[in-house]
């Protein structure tokens, strides 16, 4: 089994935001950076599936600047067996020119599988694993928490609001995964060493004319100062008459 | 002119009230631009789309087949995409849902389109512009589309439903083809045995965090929730400890919510769990420390000892409510 598994380097989520100095983008000064979490999801499935079936191959591929070499070598670290960095300096805001990107480096793969994270905590679109499917004419499936493959053909659920969605697709397939879908296994020091001399090859890409530009990145307004009603069960009386009479939301 | 094409969403034949809150913000968007608004329904033969016109729908496209009651990805994108080229919509508007994050892309990757999902604020008065929360709410983008068709859309509890009538027209869609040798079936929906209210869509959710001690006590948030009739939330250091389910958690790997009363029960407020909360209107936090920086977003908080507040908390709840 033929695997590829597209992630993106982001800032990791205790990061706190500043807006840089064109105020369209992030300060990236002192920002520690790291693969998705969701595409650590999507890396432990492959992972997992080709441990199961006792052959195949787990690729990497990410889009982005010279840095994503970083990111891609932390998923070779949990076990991946290559990378492919798709480089550009550009930093696109619209999923459909990064999904027309990763498309057409996944459709010269020839891959029985195309695992995504359901989305990046950077722009949190959730778009790029779907339009892949669809770019392709795949069958695909978003947001998994559940996933059996057996004889060319996979059944997978999503969680809907307040329900489960239980989907039957045909291989080959793109998938996007949830967490909940696995727990993600941490690199091992004998892992981070051999992911030195895995290969990871680096190719220029060139990207379509976006549609949509950013104005601005700017902070959301801080919240109104509000106050401690007091300490202990005591308080309990102050917190309800200020819930039911001051707010109405009770 | 066909502007504005809003993609309707459904269960069990009812169409669901967050798809009257894209018409409220299509319709708005459509007044700016000059355009109509049309709503495509898809659903099962018995799928009821009486009084949309109320909403602000000019037409109400309606899609009806008992093979179209559960979301069939392939099949709705196609028929939303081949309406879309058809009639020459500029704009395709649904919600950010669970069905509307996997179907806006479909969309959107069909028609060759930009997308812009999870807006907060969306203006046609110069250009196309649109706002939403990034980096799960701790900061936001403004964006000018400058492309069409574009796909937009638009997060639950941030636009209200509209109250200027229109006409409504229904007008009778073909499902197309069966759907026969499709690649990706949906074949079931599976419901919990106890019907579970969606963290992301209740009004009123009560959160509980490691301040809890044991999952046991989750009981206690449990039935603060149950009282208010809420739902029940999670910080993300209970999930990732198996106290709870993931669909519970709140913050930056989890669901966004904006409801409007949030109660976070032994949180301390880490950043991705505050990016998560931040925006619902009224915050209470109990804590034993006072320093957590939950209070710093808390409207109202109490310090204190949440195994004696919160079951007194609780009682009071339902003196008020009549409980």
């Amino acid at each position: 089994m033929k695997i590829a598994v597209c992630v993106k380097r982001v800032p990791d989520t205790e990061t706190r935001i500043k807006v840089g100095a064109d105020g369209r983008s992030i300060d990236e000064g002192g920002v520690k950076f790291v693969l998705n979490p969701f595409d650590e999801f999507a890396v432990e499935e492959a992972l997992k599936l080709k441990e199961q079936s006792g052959e195949g191959e787990v690729v990497i591929i990410s889009m982005g600047g010279d840095s994503g070499q970083e990111t891609i070598r932390t998923a070779l670290a949990m076990g991946a067996d290559r990378g492919v960095l798709l480089k550009t300096d550009a930093k696109p805001v619209d999923p459909l020119v990064t999904a027309r990107v990763l498309a057409s480096e996944v459709e010269q793969g020839g891959y029985d599988l195309v695992l995504f994270g359901k989305q990046a905590v950077d722009d949190e679109s959730h778009a790029v694993g779907p339009m892949v499917g669809e770019l392709l004419g795949l069958a695909s499936v978003s947001a998994i928490t559940r996933l059996e493959l057996a004889g060319g053909k996979g059944t997978a659920e999503r969680e809907v609001e307040g329900a489960t969605e239980v989907v039957e697709f045909s291989l080959p397939a793109v998938l996007t995964a949830e967490k909940g879908l696995n727990e993600p296994r941490y690199p091992a020091l004998r892992g981070i060493m051999l992911a030195k001399k895995k290969p990871l090859e680096v190719k220029d890409v060139e990207l379509d004319e976006e549609g949509m530009v950013v104005v601005e990145l700017a902070l959301p307004q801080s919240r109104k100062e509000g106050r401690i009603v007091g300490e202990g069960p005591d308080a309990v009386p102050i917190l309800i008459d200020a819930l039911k009479n001051e707010a109405k939301v009770i | 002119m066909a502007g504005v094409l809003v993609v309707l969403e459904q269960r069990s034949g009812t169409l669901k009230s967050v798809s009257h809150e894209v018409l409220g913000a299509a319709r708005t968007l459509a007044d700016e631009l000059g355009v109509e608004v049309h709503a495509l329904a898809i659903g099962p033969a018995g799928l009821k789309v009486d009084g949309l016109g109320e909403y602000g729908a000019d037409k109400v496209l309606c899609c009806r087949s008992d093979e179209l009651e559960l979301y069939q990805a392939s099949r709705y994108a196609g028929l939303a995409s081949g309406l879309a080229d058809a009639n020459g919509y500029q704009i395709v508007m649904l919600a950010t849902t669970a069905l509307g994050k996997d179907l806006g892309p479909r969309i959107a990757a069909k028609l060759g389109a930009p997308i812009a999902g999870d807006l907060t604020h969306i203006s046609g008065n110069d250009g196309l512009v649109v706002m939403r929360p990034v980096f799960a709410g701790k900061a936001t983008s403004t964006l000018k589309i400058t492309s069409t068709p574009c796909v937009l859309s638009v997060r639950p509890n941030a636009f209200a439903t509209g109250c200027v009538a229109r006409d409504g027209i229904v007008e009778d869609v073909s499902p197309g083809d069966s759907g026969a040798g499709a690649q990706a079936v949906t074949i079931a929906v599976k419901e919990p045995e106890k019907a579970v209210l969606d963290v992301a869509e209740a009004s009123i959710v009560v959160s509980g965090g490691r301040g809890l001690k044991e999952a046991e006590h989750f009981q206690l948030v449990e039935e603060l929730a149950s009282a208010l009739g809420g739902a029940v939330g999670a910080s993300r250091a209970v999930v990732d400890a198996g106290w709870r389910p993931h669909s519970e958690q709140v913050g930056q790997t989890g669901k966004t919510v904006s409801p409007n009363l949030y109660i976070a029960i032994g949180i301390s407020g880490a950043i991705q769990h505050l990016a998560g909360m931040r925006t619902s209107k009224v915050i209470v936090a109990i804590n034993r420390d006072q320093d957590a920086p939950i209070f710093k977003v808390a409207d109202y908080g109490i310090v204190g000892d949440l195994f004696a507040v919160v079951p007194r908390l609780t009682e009071e709840i339902k003196k008020v409510r009549g409980g």
